[in-house]
């Protein structure tokens, strides 16, 4: 085995080869990027509506809520394929990689409202109190009390998502986005071996996941709270 | 574009014994990935150096690279060394292994939080070793752990559809199936999302339920 | 006129009723001060009438006019003519000291930032924080905390302060300038609400002394009625005990 791998070394990484994985990767990044870049911008603005307590907004509230909870419970190679079979039956022409994208930002934005209402709530009522004495608006009080606290408690968990969120794009590979775990299907379709395809595809993604992880932490450290109130 | 349920709906038994398929290998990759969890966490813990790092490879590299990856060299890569699994074993072992990682930073992160007063307490009342580990290490780190350990089960009974890749027979493997055969894409997909949705809301509410009676855990509603 | 009538007022949270036909009259200078155990309904009160918590029934009035705290328009007439200090400071701790003076009145009262700057830091300095604008609460003790939340409160220029056990957090030899600052406002005819364990000094700066029990008003009086010749008996057994020590 090890011999048939020393041998397929040299057509493996060709010139060819290597820019293939070079684009798959890519894709690999943009999917989980701009996932998470819309997640955490469609995530973020769920949150508030989702802590706001206008009784006018309470059906876009209760449809966030149903919205947040349901994609959170189902696998992502499910809402996958119903995002696909959805779109092919409205007729509408999308490429594999733009419908791998929209299921990518709809599962994004759900985990990441969760992450974002979870900071804003950690930030002690007496600051709400506060400012309601004030006779700040909900919105003002957002803007200039509750999210200038609450960030700190909300990047590091959103980060860690978004590491987490560059493996479960894997999965695109199974409505043919050219991605990196495709790479490594095309690439095992080609002749070479299993051990050596797969093998390089998990360096690959652990090459890409591993820095951005350390980086994780090293934001956890340098923004954990220093004193409590 | 037409709907319509009931081809799907007279599959229900078909898709719900897949389900019940699912729920099966959740649990026993969770078990046996808590049994490696305990080890590499006491090891990490309480082990010598070198014994660490060899733990703390695994766990950096199962971590950092996809479960489905992970499964496909299990299932595709071994056959070249001679060792040939079933879908259903290579699915198996890459989720054990993947959970292993993941439950071995969660006990770890739970064997760290014993805090020392307590120890301290323990020690002047007199308590025994053997029984401060029974009295208060071992009830506080159980209450400690319930939540995200639940958080990391109901995370792999998610998991477990991409089983479907390899045609094992779980619910999405059935859903594809029953969609190769009858071609109600949206309708069948559609229903094992709902699926889905109930075994993990049952799973966490049951949970919940048992670690705040039990436990008396911090749970959340997920 | 009396500035402020609170009549038959009844507050609730969730099935426990908290505040039980309160009734109270304040004229304009006077400092009334609320004493009692825990839970009897003191800070409820002052929360109630900051628009923190709903009254259920009775009546508020400020100026003789009538209150429907359920009217956000309202609310924020309130809190122009009404301000409060926490117990726990409640200061924003992402904000200066400075500029948790001047945000209230700047953002959302509208006023150009100069004046409301030049104000602030005069209030600042009579409370004694006029050297530490840039600091930030978390490097700020108690009392510290406490004067620039007083500060914070008469920013807006308010008719009525409430004083919601302000020195009952803080460390015993933070507690006097606390008091100090309160009474330089007395001195200057700001009508007051406070509520307060520190019983001698409620002797020394209040005008009307209200002794509450389980939401109800007991007695109210001047500090030499309630506290040397207390009409009602729970009164009298409250005093015997806060007066022993």
């Amino acid at each position: 085995m090890w011999s048939q791998i020393a041998e397929e070394l040299p057509r493996f990484f060709g010139y060819h080869n290597l820019i293939f994985f070079a684009k798959a990767l890519g894709s690999t990044f943009a999917l989980s990027v701009i996932g998470c870049v819309v997640g955490f911008s469609a995530g973020f603005v769920l949150a508030t509506l989702r802590m706001s307590k206008r009784a006018s907004l309470m059906p876009l509230r209760l449809m966030t809520t149903v919205f947040v909870e349901l994609f959170r419970r189902i696998p992502f190679l499910v809402t996958l394929m119903l995002v696909f079979f959805i779109f092919q039956g409205l007729q509408a022409d999308l490429s594999m990689f733009s419908v791998a994208l929209v299921s990518v930002c709809l599962i994004a934005t759900a985990f990441i409202a969760e992450i974002v209402r979870s900071g804003l709530e950690s930030v002690h009522q007496n600051q709400w109190d506060a400012a309601a004495t004030l006779n700040f608006s909900y919105w003002q009080t957002l803007q200039m009390v509750i999210i200038p606290q609450a960030w700190k408690i909300i990047l590091p968990p959103a980060f860690g998502f978004f590491v987490l969120f560059i493996k479960d794009t894997a999965l695109a590979s199974q409505i043919g986005v050219i991605e990196l775990a495709f790479a490594g299907k095309a690439m095992s379709n080609k002749g070479f071996s299993a051990t050596l395809v797969y093998g390089t595809v998990l360096i690959l993604y652990f090459m890409l996941s591993y820095p951005l992880s350390r980086f994780g932490k090293y934001l956890e450290t340098k923004l954990a709270p220093t004193r409590n109130r | 574009m037409n709907i319509d349920f009931a081809p799907v709906l007279d599959r229900l038994p078909y898709l719900i014994s897949g389900a019940w398929l699912s729920l099966q290998i959740a649990f026993l990759a969770f078990a046996m990935g808590m049994l490696i969890g305990l080890f590499g966490a006491s090891v990490r813990s309480y082990g010598p150096r070198w014994a660490q790092a060899m733990v703390g490879g695994y766990v950096v590299f199962f971590t950092n690279t996809p479960q489905l990856i992970q499964i496909f060299f299990l299932f595709f890569a071994l056959p070249d060394a001679g060792i040939l699994l079933s879908p259903l074993q290579a699915v198996l072992i890459g989720m054990t292994l993947n959970a292993g990682a993941y439950l071995t930073e969660i006990q770890r992160a739970g064997f760290e939080s014993v805090r020392k007063p307590e120890l301290e307490a323990a020690e002047t009342l007199g308590f025994s070793r053997f029984q401060t580990i029974r009295l208060v290490i071992l009830p506080h780190i159980v209450r400690v752990l319930f939540p995200p350990l639940s958080n990391q089960y109901i995370l792999m009974t998610l998991g477990t559809s991409m089983a479907a890749v390899f045609g094992v027979e779980e619910l999405t493997g059935r859903t594809y199936n029953i969609n190769s055969e009858t071609f109600r894409s949206i309708e069948v997909f559609s229903v094992a999302a709902v699926l889905y949705i109930a075994i993990t809301l049952i799973a966490t509410l049951s949970l919940a339920f048992v670690g705040k009676r039990f436990f008396r855990a911090k749970m959340r509603w997920f | 006129m009396p500035q402020l009538e609170i009549v038959d007022l009844k507050a609730n949270y969730g099935a426990q009723t908290v505040l039980e036909r309160i009734n109270l009259s304040v004229e304009k200078g006077e400092i009334v001060s609320l004493i009692g155990a825990s839970g009897s309904g003191k800070s409820t009160l002052l929360r109630v009438l900051m628009g923190l918590l709903t009254p259920l029934a009775g009546n508020v009035r400020i100026n003789g006019q009538t209150i429907d705290y359920k009217d956000r328009a309202q609310l924020g007439r309130i809190r122009s003519q009404m301000a409060i200090v926490f117990q726990q400071y409640n200061l924003f701790q992402n904000m200066t000291v400075l500029d948790n003076v001047t945000v209230a009145p700047i953002k959302v009262k509208g006023r150009p930032r100069k004046e409301v700057e030049e104000y602030a830091i005069a209030l600042l300095q009579k409370v004694g924080m006029g050297a530490k604008l840039k600091a930030y609460p978390d490097e700020l003790s108690g009392g510290q905390q406490q004067r620039v939340a007083i500060a914070r409160a008469l920013a807006l220029q308010p008719d009525i302060l409430l004083l919601d056990e302000v020195t009952a957090a803080l460390d015993p030899e933070l507690v006097t300038e606390v008091l100090d600052t309160v009474r330089l406002l007395a001195a200057d005819g700001m009508t007051m609400f406070i509520v307060s364990h520190e019983m001698s000094f409620v002797r020394e700066v209040s005008t009307k002394v209200v002794f509450m029990d389980g939401g109800h008003v007991i007695e109210a009086g001047d500090p030499h009625q309630i506290f040397d010749q207390p009409q009602q008996a729970r009164t009298r057994e409250f005093v015997g005990k806060i007066l022993r020590h």
